[in-house]
Formats: C-alpha cells, sequence, structure tokens
C-alpha cells in the first residue's frame, strides 16, 4: 500500500506492505534510528513518538493508520546545539544512563507535559507508568520532568 | 579533589548524553550492513525433549528464505562447545562436572526457548516465514523444574549424575561446628532467592559480517566485554583466530551481567556471515530475551547464626543450593561461589563460617550474574539472618550491628571466608543512614500508620561487596580461566589532545565523561580535549570489559598507570629540550617546569615536540607520546554501607508502598558524583523489584509463564519513590585513585533491607519474595 506521511516536517510517500508498522516505516525505510524497539507487547514505551501532537507507541500503529498524518520523532525535536527543553533537562538532571528508553522517555514527558495541569511528582510517576527503564531507578528522570515543566 | 570544575570529584554534565538525547546512539540494531540477510532463531516449545529429526525442506522453499542451519551444521563445521570460564572444586577436590553445550542443541533440547536452528532470509518477514516452516519432531520429556528436589529427578545430561554440577566448601566446619555447640542462641531462616530475569531495555543483537578479501570476520554484537566475546569465539568456540576476528560492541542499552557472557546466537550469526560469505543480522525479541538471557540468582538456602546472649556473633552456617538452568553459561560456576561465600561475614567479626553450595542443573534458561552476582544472594542471607537474631534477643537491629561490625582499628580484617577487607567505617555509615531516615521518629510515624489501619516497619541491610575482582593470581590458582587485569592507552595526538582506549566498556556508566575526567585531572588539559574510546577489539589491544563494579577500580587504575608513563615521558622530552635532567623537571596543571628556573613548556608544545623531533638522543629518547598500562589489582575493593527502608502496607489490600528510602554507601573517592548517584538510584530499584515485584516463574513443564512485560512485573515510575543517597568516604588503601567501584551497590543492599522492612511491618518472620500484594495480604491474615 502507499502512504503518505509527514515525519520531522518533511513529507514521504511509501510503498509498504500491509502489515508495516510505523516503527518500521520510521528505522528502516527512513533510517530514523532514535527511535528504540524494546519489547514486542507495548509495554515498554522506547518506541515512543508523537503522531499528530499526541504520544503514541509507534510499535502499535500500523503505517496505513498514518497515513497523512504528522509525526515527530526524537530527530524533530531539537539538536545538539538548539535542545528541547526536555532534552536538556534529561541531561542536566543525568536522567539517562544507557540511552536506550530515552527518547521515547522523553517524548512521553513532552506529551505529559504539554496536556497536564498540576504536575507534581506522583503525576509524573502515574503519567510515565507506560515507560520502562531499567537503569536510572526513575528518580531523576522524575526530577528532569519536573524541571522542564518549568521550561517548557 | 575537586569539587567545582571537570576534574575528579566534580559532577560534570555527561559527554555521551548529547548523541543519546538526541536520537543519534548507535546500537547494534542501528547496524546495518550492505546486502544483509535477516536470522530468525529455532526454538524449543519444549523443557526437556530428544530431537528426532528436523524437516527444514518446507522452509526451504519460502520465498527469500537463503538458508537454514541446525546444530548439525555447526558441528560438521567442527564450531565448538560454548564453554564455562571458571572451573570450581568439590568438597573432594574433582572438578565441577561440564556437560556438552553445543551453542544449538543437537540430539536433546533442555530448556524452553533453547535455540536449536536458525532460517536466514532476504528479509525478516521471510525469516520468520521460514521458521514457521520449520518441523522439528521432538520426543517430549518430562522436565525437571524443582530446585529443592533436582538431585532426585531425572538426569539431564549424561555426564552429570544426580544433575549435581559441584558440591563447594568454605570455612571452617570444625570451628564453626564448636561455636553453634556454645552458644545461647540460635537465629535459622529458610531463604529462597528468587529468580530474576534481567531485562536490560536493548535486546541482544547481533549483525555478523565477512570479508571474503581479507578473511576478517566483524561482529557487531551487544556486548559488556567484546574482548572476552572474541577471545571465546577464537579459542574455545573456534570461528576464526583472533587476529582474523573484529568484535565491536557499540552503544549497547545496559547489560546488568546478562550480556557479560557469550551466547549461541551471536557464535551461529557470525558462523553464518562466513558460510554465506553475506552479512547476517538478528535482534532478540523481547520474548526471547525472557527466555534465552541468562537469568539471575535462583537458590534455596537454611541459614544460622550462632550468638551469645549479649548479641555478639560466634558462627554462621549457611547451606546453599543454587540453580544453574540447563548448561553452565559463561561465569555460572563462580557466581554462587567465590562471589557469594567469601561475603559471607558481611560487615561482621564473627569468628567462624561455614559456607556449603550445591549447584544443581534443571530444566530453566542458565543462571550466572546479575547486577551484584552473588553478593546480593550473601547479603540477603546475611541481612535477613542478623535481622531476625536482633528480633529473637529483643534487640534493636542497628545495635545489635553495632555491636558486631569489624571496626576502623581492625583493619586489614582477615575475614574466616578467604578475604582480606583493606578499609572501612561501617558504622559511620550506619550512624548517617540513621539521621537520614530520622529513626527517632519511627515509633510514632508508626503509630500514625495503625491508627489509620495500616502498618508500618523499619527494615536495615549493612552489605558489603567485593569488587575488581582480583587478583588474577589468586583468581586463576582457584580456578579462573581469564585475567582479571585492565588496560589503558592514552595516546596524546600532535596537536595536544588526548585519545584514551580503555579495555572497559560503558554500556551506561558513563566512562566517556569518567574516564575523561581522570586524564584531563592528571594532565591538567581540558575536559573536551579528551576522547575515551572504548568497545572494538580492533581499537584497543586487549581487555576484560565491564562487570562487577570494576570499570574506575581496574581500568581507572590503568589509566592512572599510563598517564603516569605519559608524564614520565614529557619529562624527558622537555629535559631534552632545556638540555637538562628530568629529575629537574616539574609537572604540574599541565605545565613541565624546570625547577628554579623560569622554563617551562605547556602539554601541548611537549606533544608537538613529542612528533616534531629535534635532536632527540634516538638511542635513549624515542619520538612520538603514546603509552599504555597493563593494571593487575592486589585485591578486591569492598564498597560498603548502610540500607534503611521504611515501608507501609495497606491493611486492607495488602500492598506495600516504600515510604522512604535511605542509602549510604562508602564507595572511597567518587569521580563524578553525579553519576554514581545515578548509579545508586539504579541499583536500589532492581533489588527493591527483587523484593516487590519481579519473580522469573515455570511451571511444573518447564514453561516459562514470566515471559513478557505482561507476567513479569517490572519496576515502573510509580512502583517506587524518590531516594536518599548520601556517601561516606574511606579511600581504598591499594589503588592509585582510593576509588572502590558503585555499580551494583544498590542492588546487593535493597533487597534485604526491603524485606526486612516488610516483615517487621508484618510481625512475621519471614515471607517469600516478592512480597506481593497477595502475599502479603494472607500474611496479615495470618499474623492477625
Amino acid at each position: 500500500m502507499e502512504v503518505t506521511l509527514t515525519v520531522n516536517g518533511a513529507s514521504h510517500t511509501l510503498d509498504v506492505p500491509d502489515n508495516t508498522l510505523l516503527v518500521e516505516v520510521l528505522r528502516e525505510r527512513l533510517g530514523l534510528t532514535g527511535t528504540h524497539v524494546g519489547c514486542d507487547t507495548s509495554q515498554c514505551g522506547a518506541c515512543v513518538v508523537h503522531m499528530d501532537g499526541r504520544a503514541v507507541k509507534s510499535c502499535t500503529v500500523l503505517a496505513g493508520q498514518a497515513d497523512g498524518a504528522d509525526v515527530t520523532t526524537i530527530e524533530g525535536i531539537g539538536t545538539a546545539d538548539a535542545l528541547h527543553p526536555m532534552q536538556e533537562a534529561f541531561r542536566d538532571c543525568h536522567a539517562l544512563q544507557c540511552g536506550f528508553c530515552t527518547p521515547g522517555m522523553i517524548m512521553a514527558a513532552i506529551d505529559l507535559v504539554q496536556t497536564s495541569e498540576d504536575l507534581d511528582e506522583q503525576a509524573v510517576r502515574d503519567g510515565l507508568e507506560g515507560n520502562l527503564c531499567r537503569c536510572t531507578g526513575y528518580h531523576n528522570i522524575v526530577r528532569a520532568v519536573l524541571a522542564a515543566r518549568d521550561n517548557m | 579533589m575537586a569539587e567545582n570544575g571537570t576534574g575528579i570529584g566534580a559532577a560534570v554534565k555527561r559527554k555521551e548524553d548529547i548523541r543519546f538525547i538526541t536520537g543519534a546512539g548507535r546500537y547494534t540494531d542501528d547496524i546495518d550492513q550492505a546486502g544483509q540477510a535477516y536470522a530468525v532463531f529455532l526454538r524449543s516449545p519444549h523443557a526437556r525433549a530428544t530431537i528426532g529429526g528436523i524437516d527444514t525442506s518446507a522452509a526451504l522453499q519460502v520465498p527469500g528464505v537463503v538458508a537454514v542451519y541446525t546444530g548439525a551444521d555447526l558441528a560438521a563445521d567442527g564450531i565448538g562447545d560454548l564453554p564455562c570460564g571458571w572451573l570450581v572444586k568439590s568438597k573432594d577436590g574433582s572438578d565441577m562436572i561440564q556437560p556438552p553445550h553445543p551453542p544449538l542443541a543437537v540430539e536433546r533440547v533442555n530448556y524452553v526457548g533453547e535455540p536449536y536452528g536458525l532460517v536466514i532470509a532476504d528479509s525478516l518477514q521471510a525469516a520468520r516465514d521460514g521458521a514457521e516452516a520449520v518441523v522439528a519432531d521432538f520426543g517430549d520429556l518430562p522436565a525437571v523444574v524443582n530446585l529443592a528436589t533436582a538431585d532426585a529427578a531425572d538426569q539431564l545430561h549424561e555426564s552429570v549424575p544426580g544433575n549435581q554440577c559441584y558440591d563447594w566448601e568454605l570455612g571452617d566446619k570444625a570451628a564453626t561446628d564448636a561455636a553453634f555447640a556454645n552458644a545461647d542462641h540460635v537465629a535459622s531462616l529458610d531463604i529462597v532467592n528468587n529468580r530474576l530475569i534481567p531485562n536490560a531495555m536493548e535486546p541482544r543483537a547481533a549483525v555478523g559480517d565477512y570479508d571474503a578479501a581479507s578473511g576478517v570476520y566483524t561482529l557487531y554484537t551487544t556486548s559488556q566485554n567484546p574482548h572476552l566475546e572474541r577471545l571465546v569465539l577464537a579459542a574455545f568456540v573456534q570461528v576464526a583466530p583472533e587476529s582474523r576476528l573484529r568484535v565491536v560492541s557499540p552503544d549497547v542499552g545496559g547489560g546488568f551481567g546478562s550480556k557479560i557472557f557469550v551466547y549461541a546466537e551471536e557464535t551461529a550469526v557470525i558462523w553464518a556471515a562466513g558460510k554465506l560469505r553475506r552479512a547476517v543480522k538478528w535482534r532478540a525479541d523481547r520474548s526471547e530475551s525472557f527466555l534465552a538471557d541468562a537469568h539471575g540468582r535462583d537458590h534455596v538456602t537454611k541459614a544460622e547464626l550462632a550468638l551469645s546472649s549479649d548479641g555478639t556473633f560466634l558462627g554462621l552456617r549457611v547451606k546453599t543450593i543454587a540453580n544453574m538452568g540447563a548448561y553452565l553459561s559463561t561465569f555460572a560456576s563462580s557466581v554462587p561461589t567465590y562471589l557469594y561465600g567469601t561475603l559471607m561475614a558481611g560487615q561482621y567479626k564473627t569468628p567462624a563460617i561455614y559456607v556449603e553450595v550445591r549447584a544443581m542443573f534443571t530444566n530453566t534458561a542458565p543462571v550466572d550474574a546479575y547486577r551484584g552476582a552473588g553478593r546480593p544472594e550473601a547479603t540477603y542471607v546475611v541481612e535477613r539472618l542478623v535481622e531476625t537474631a536482633a528480633r529473637d534477643l529483643s534487640m534493636d537491629p542497628a545495635e545489635i550491628r553495632r555491636r558486631n561490625f569489624i571496626q576502623p582499628e581492625d583493619f586489614p580484617y582477615a575475614t574466616p571466608v578467604a578475604l582480606t577487607y583493606d578499609t572501612g567505617d561501617y558504622e559511620a555509615s550506619l550512624d548517617k543512614a540513621l539521621q537520614h531516615i530520622d529513626y527517632q521518629g519511627f515509633a510514632a510515624r508508626r503509630a500514625a500508620s495503625e491508627a489509620n489501619g495500616n502498618r508500618r516497619g523499619i527494615g536495615f541491610s549493612s552489605y558489603i561487596e567485593a569488587c575488581g575482582l582480583a587478583p588474577s593470581q589468586v583468581a586463576i590458582s582457584l580456578g579462573a580461566g581469564v585475567g582479571l587485569f585492565e588496560s589503558a592507552e592514552v595516546r596524546v595526538n600532535v596537536t595536544g589532545s588526548v585519545t584514551v582506549i580503555t579495555g572497559s566498556h560503558s554500556h551506561g556508566q558513563g566512562h566517556e565523561t569518567t574516564f575523561a575526567q581522570v586524564v584531563s585531572d592528571r594532565l591538567g588539559i581540558p575536559l573536551e580535549d579528551v576522547e575515551v574510546v572504548h568497545g572494538d577489539t580492533a581499537r584497543s589491544d586487549y581487555g576484560l570489559g565491564t562487570y562487577g563494579s570494576r570499570s574506575i577500580a581496574v581500568g581507572g587504575s590503568a589509566l592512572i598507570r599510563a598517564t603516569d608513563k605519559i608524564i614520565a615521558k614529557g619529562k624527558k622530552i622537555v629535559a631534552h629540550n632545556f638540555e637538562t635532567t628530568e629529575d629537574n623537571i616539574d609537572f604540574t596543571d599541565g605545565v613541565f617546569a624546570e625547577q628554579e628556573s623560569n622554563r617551562s613548556m605547556a602539554f601541548a608544545e611537549v606533544a608537538f615536540a613529542a612528533y616534531v623531533p629535534q635532536n632527540f638522543p634516538l638511542d635513549e629518547l624515542e619520538p612520538g607520546l603514546s603509552e599504555k598500562a597493563f593494571y593487575d589489582p592486589g585485591n578486591f575493593t569492598y564498597p560498603a554501607g548502610t540500607h534503611i527502608c521504611e515501608v507501609e502496607i495497606d491493611g486492607e489490600t495488602g500492598e506495600t508502598s516504600i515510604a522512604a528510602f535511605v542509602a549510604v554507601d562508602d564507595f572511597g573517592h567518587v569521580i563524578n558524583p553525579m553519576i554514581v548517584e545515578g548509579q545508586v538510584h539504579g541499583g536500589l530499584c532492581q533489588g527493591i523489584g527483587q523484593a516487590l515485584l519481579e519473580h522469573g516463574v515455570y511451571d511444573d513443564a518447564g514453561q516459562l509463564v514470566t515471559g513478557s512485560y505482561m507476567d513479569y512485573c517490572m519496576p515502573r515510575a510509580d512502583d517506587v519513590p524518590s531516594f536518599t543517597v548520601d556517601t561516606t568516604v574511606t579511600p581504598c588503601t591499594h589503588n592509585p585513585l582510593g576509588v572502590k567501584g558503585c555499580g551494583e551497590a544498590g542492588a546487593i543492599g535493597a533487597t534485604a533491607a526491603v524485606m526486612n522492612a516488610v516483615t517487621d511491618a508484618l510481625g512475621v518472620k519471614s515471607l517469600p519474595m516478592p512480597a506481593t500484594p497477595e502475599t502479603v495480604w494472607k500474611a496479615l491474615g495470618s499474623a492477625g
């Protein structure tokens, strides 16, 4: 099937098998390997991207469902010289170690901050329940999200 | 030690973060080779079965399938077994029994998920379709799953009677028995240390490539120690000689021990790449990670502590059955012996200790090192038992520990179980932890919880660990098959920037920052002028990788040796330039200066002079400024500390929440406190996970019933609290940085602290882990 989607501001029209997942389009067709695959049950959140402004697990979205959508990945939110406030906060707070969960965690956290009012520590912990991290014990991730909340 | 700036002791932001937060990290699954094929492994659906035959004909007809290989194909090519690297001896002096461990099963399978073949195709989808079309004729056999009765069950391996790998002992049995005979009180516990599944967030992966022109194999893989991977694949499995085998571990998404080992999958992938003259790529699905990554822990133990009536420890007796799973993984044998029995003194002056460990085979995934590796299990035994003794004698749990601590004046302290602790101040950590938790206020907090119908408990864990496994001489005499040193190279480039090449490997630890801090501090050059290279056998001479909290203690010490050589060589160059002797040259803050004169050369000037040599006396002074060092430690390092956990249990649901967690650790000198705190946080979360959430469970048929994130309860952000983390410092006495290592401490200390708190809250002697709401709720009922 043919799908057309906008990824990080650039439009792409691709011919893909019907069962292709959005994460496969991103990683294998567009070379955007910042979005990771950490599980096969939509539990870990390493593959979170934004689709039409909301966080989605890209392992659970078919490419066909993303036809016409505006997708933003970790590569699209900031650069090394102009980091997104959430990226900045993750670095400042040492909210990452191995870095594998980090892109999904950052994308989920941005959505959480953008869609929440009165975000406190417990709300951050509840809001990130869909993203697994095995390195940080979440302590510094929570600090980072609360710090970014004040700068976004 | 600098508190500010970028040197040793400064909380420098990590150099590696920019690529990770922008999505530019390069993990194995991000690597593609031109024309690569994709591998999917055939895995046993049975826990124990004979393989009658494997029909691959239909699979080979699937469009896109290139090849189907089975264990017989590897065997026919002379591919050897996956070896275990540590030979443990039984009480009677006999060697442990190591059953055959072919990378792909040939005649039998022995655990669910064991690979017996692989399908290689032009696309991943075609490989999956091909794997579905393979028909194997399995003869299902009863599975041996129960560890405690494995000795009386069916025999898994022809060469292993009673399924026993070894029956090992440590300590003085007679002295320990005498201590028990003379004791006023004996505290005893039956303990099950639950099986855990490591679950680094990046699944294992491998890309094998073969260059026909040079005959060189290149393996990109998710390894914590690429040189060990190369050594085993070359020397034992015999895929290719080391000189024609390059192993690269690029960015690796966490390891926690599970990526130390040499596995079947990368072995088959690199072999197949040579066979097909084509790159072959494999990445584990998470389901495969659950089935086929080495698991952790899984002990059944009876432990007893003999005491006098005043609470003085007289003797400790421990009898453990350790699960090896179906085969011996790379370092499996050492974990419940030299990394477990040796730690039974804990922080205490227990004069007599005797430990027996029987290692058994079962039809489950192999068990090997997982964060802490033997030391969490030892700490759990000692600290649960100490808490039990305190309750038996109605003593304060802090006071019974204080009474038995090895005191600062006792160091160096030789324990009855083979280790000599170099330094420590255990009361200092305990006192600080008591302050942080507000121990005085606990009674009031407990009363408040009870007034609300809930329970509240407090639990201690004064752990010790032995890091930087060493020295090689001793370990090799005890059966280790590898050295335990580390290498470092400091290569000063012509214009003064420095490339540091280390045999340690970072998979989240932040070595690119901490190692750069060490070198920049020592050489007096800006942090940004130092680049750290790791994880590529083509770039570093040799290395033993990262595990056992060894990197800064061993790899960091090697760095110091190499920088010392750089400074010495620099002095020679400057002395030549100034026509004096090197004794007259001082090196401070990046400047070589002649004593009693105002002549000096900056570091970059010396670098340039080294590579643009003028009138060098070439017999005495070679051009260039690049030095290597191999550092073999004289002893382990001994981080220690006290963790205190306070829990509240919902009186109606049995749900446990952690009200506060304090960890005070002595890691010796700290290079980057921000990174060290992060390491502690992560370890605590894993330790809490073991206590409250995680459990790898096989049913009676040997099926893994916790084979996904829907079933295996990983700690999530809302399961854990924010932690209070602090340090005390007694510098290590035998390495140049005075460092001890910090990677595993959290996971070692936390579990016992949590379970001591939960059992305290419930008023029960013991409770199986994980203390799920169901388990706790039942205990609430039975405790009245």
